[in-house]
């Protein structure tokens, strides 16, 4: 697709045409918009350049949920073609409504990622995203009939008869999330077969995060090259950024979709490479306009070209979401960075608790507690403070912040089956 | 060599009375014991009549627990005789890791137990210097 192969300076002049774009029509057509403009005294033509676009107000999920079920659109309903909505495990759903132009603009940005991942017309590709509310499955099925392939609708579930039609319709090409790719090898596996001999090519997976280790999983099962994608509902669906045949990092389709990282902390716009919480401007958007979208996702840009020659910015893998962000020190911690660190000592299980020590209200100290296991416990404490001491070191080059470390007994930490409590504050 | 008994404790309540209860309960005797800890941890170190048993009772009751060597060896109960005892092990550079007292019905020596780096070397040293050193059949039996 040429527009992968934009110069920085064609990017930019039309990331400022796209901006100033949105920022019209928002201004114009959403009564939700015009009303932050006018409550920050704010008008569209004020907003020339990227430093000035810094100055309009974030829209964050909390203002989408608000807006249930239709105030953030921006056209008659007469003119919206389709409904989807993000799952609402917290409060009410979020909305999104496309029109006839907003459902092309998605279907081609969806044929980019698709294509970019290696997927071409001759390819059968099985997209076992449900199909639904959830954007998942319509996205990627109208993206990859854009791109011309077979798709294959099978939607979520029923993994046995997935299998079957895998094998009689010799499909090439997998859309699924990671941890679905992994059951469905296992139950191949079950059911006698060598998931091997599916002849699967390429893996689209999105939907949820995937460590190095899935990845290498899937690839190893199936003999398959996984790739990435991202997307969110809030801001259109999948097809905002996916990986190309490298694999270091999802492109973003930068003259669609606007990037911007932010410390989530201040809201302070961060360069290229700094680590922080992506916000995505959709600059095409009619139904439900959005401006700078907070998307929670802890990420950085990678500006650097990539090998595959490709212009637009690639995005790192999430690795956190701000609403889990813990400041100490004026240090922002992750508690993901915290369970990589402690992946690499096998000395150690993965559950951990953080323990905040408070002194009149501020973080003063970090303790994290970490279950031994047996391999890691020996008679000799030179050898268990060595241990204290290693993980300690590696979690001071982690964090820019030296925590102090608990050595637990196993299965002393709680354990749900759920999302685990792991953060805990005690004043001193 | 003798087979002790190790086991990490963490610094809360209730935790020396479960391995007890879970030895105790499995009909193992404690022969002698110690405890070291640190502001966070303690190990309790543990010389029992059945180590095996005892080594598989506690992991099955989730106590972290694990077997090392030490020796036994018998020191004369007068002034400086452990000093002269330590004295031929410091001469090969024979270090330490801890040492502490069995009890024992009475008898004209002590019983110590330790733990040091080179346990081969350190047997062979004590040895070589008639040092008593006590079997396992006693310490487990007595």
């Amino acid at each position: 697709m040429q527009s992968d192969f934009y110069s920085v300076e064609e990017f930019s002049t039309r990331q400022g045409k796209g901006l100033q774009q949105a920022l019209n029509y928002a201004y114009q057509n959403s009564p939700f918009y015009r009303r932050v403009f006018d409550e920050n005294n704010l008008k569209p033509e004020q907003i020339k350049t990227p430093a000035d676009y810094a100055r309009v107000p974030f829209t964050t999920k909390n203002d989408l949920r608000q807006a249930y079920p239709y105030g953030m659109a921006a056209v008659p309903l007469e003119e919206i073609l389709r409904i989807h909505a993000s799952s609402g495990t917290t409060g009410k759903p979020i909305v999104a409504g496309y029109t006839r132009a907003d459902l092309d603009c998605w279907a081609e940005g969806v044929a980019r990622i698709c294509e970019m991942a290696g997927v071409t017309s001759k390819d059968i590709a099985q997209v076992s995203f449900g199909y639904g509310l959830f954007t998942g499955g319509f996205g990627l099925h109208y993206g990859l009939e854009r791109l011309g392939a077979t798709v294959v609708p099978f939607s979520s579930g029923n993994t046995e008869r997935q299998l079957s039609l895998m094998q009689d319709f010799q499909t090439s090409v997998l859309v699924s999330t990671p941890s679905f790719a992994i059951y469905m090898a296992e139950i191949a596996r079950e059911l006698g077969y060598n998931p091997r001999d599916f002849g699967l090519r390429i893996g689209l997976f999105g939907g949820e995060p995937c460590s190095d280790a899935m990845r290498e999983d899937i690839e190893s099962q199936w003999g398959l090259k996984a790739t990435l994608n991202y997307g969110l509902t809030e801001v259109v669906g999948p097809g905002i950024s996916g990986e190309c045949l490298e694999t270091a990092g999802m492109h973003i389709l930068e003259d669609v979709y606007y990037p911007e990282i932010i410390d989530p902390q201040s809201g302070k716009s961060l360069a290229d490479g700094e680590k922080g919480e992506l916000v995505l401007t959709p600059m095409f958007k009619e139904a439900f306009p959005v401006l700078r979208y907070r998307t929670g996702d802890i990420t950085r840009l990678i500006a650097e070209p990539c090998l595959c020659g490709r212009t637009t910015r690639r995005m790192d893998y999430i690795t956190g979401r701000s609403d889990d962000m813990i400041i100490i020190k004026g240090v922002n911690v992750f508690p993901s960075q915290i369970e990589e660190v402690l992946a690499g000592f096998r000395e150690v299980s993965p559950h951990y608790c953080l323990v905040l020590k408070k002194e009149k209200g501020f973080i003063k100290d970090l303790e994290v507690q970490i279950e031994l296991t047996p391999e890691g416990f020996t008679d000799s404490f030179k050898e268990l403070e060595a241990l204290d001491n290693r993980i300690r070191q590696r979690l001071r080059s982690t964090l820019s912040l030296a925590p102090r470390v608990k050595l637990m007994e196993p299965k002393s930490l709680e354990r749900t089956t759920g999302k685990a409590k792991r953060i805990f504050a005690v004043e001193e | 060599m003798i087979k002790q008994i190790s086991v990490f404790l963490e610094n809360k309540s209730g935790r020396l009375i479960r391995v007890a209860q879970v030895l105790g309960e499995a009909g193992i005797n404690i022969r002698g014991l110690s405890i070291a800890d640190t502001s966070d941890f303690g190990i309790l170190r543990m010389i029992v009549d059945q180590p095996d048993k005892a080594l598989t009772e506690l992991k099955d009751k989730e106590v972290m627990a694990t077997a090392t060597e030490v020796i036994a060896m018998e020191v004369p109960d007068t002034p400086g005789g452990l000093a002269k005892i330590l004295s031929y092990l410091e001469a090969e550079g024979i270090n330490i890791e801890y040492l502490y007292s069995f009890i024992e019905k009475p008898t004209s020596n002590a019983i110590i137990m330790m733990r040091v780096e080179r346990i081969n070397d350190a047997l062979e040293v004590l040895k070589k210097n008639n040092v008593p050193i006590v079997g396992e059949e006693r310490i487990y039996t007595f």
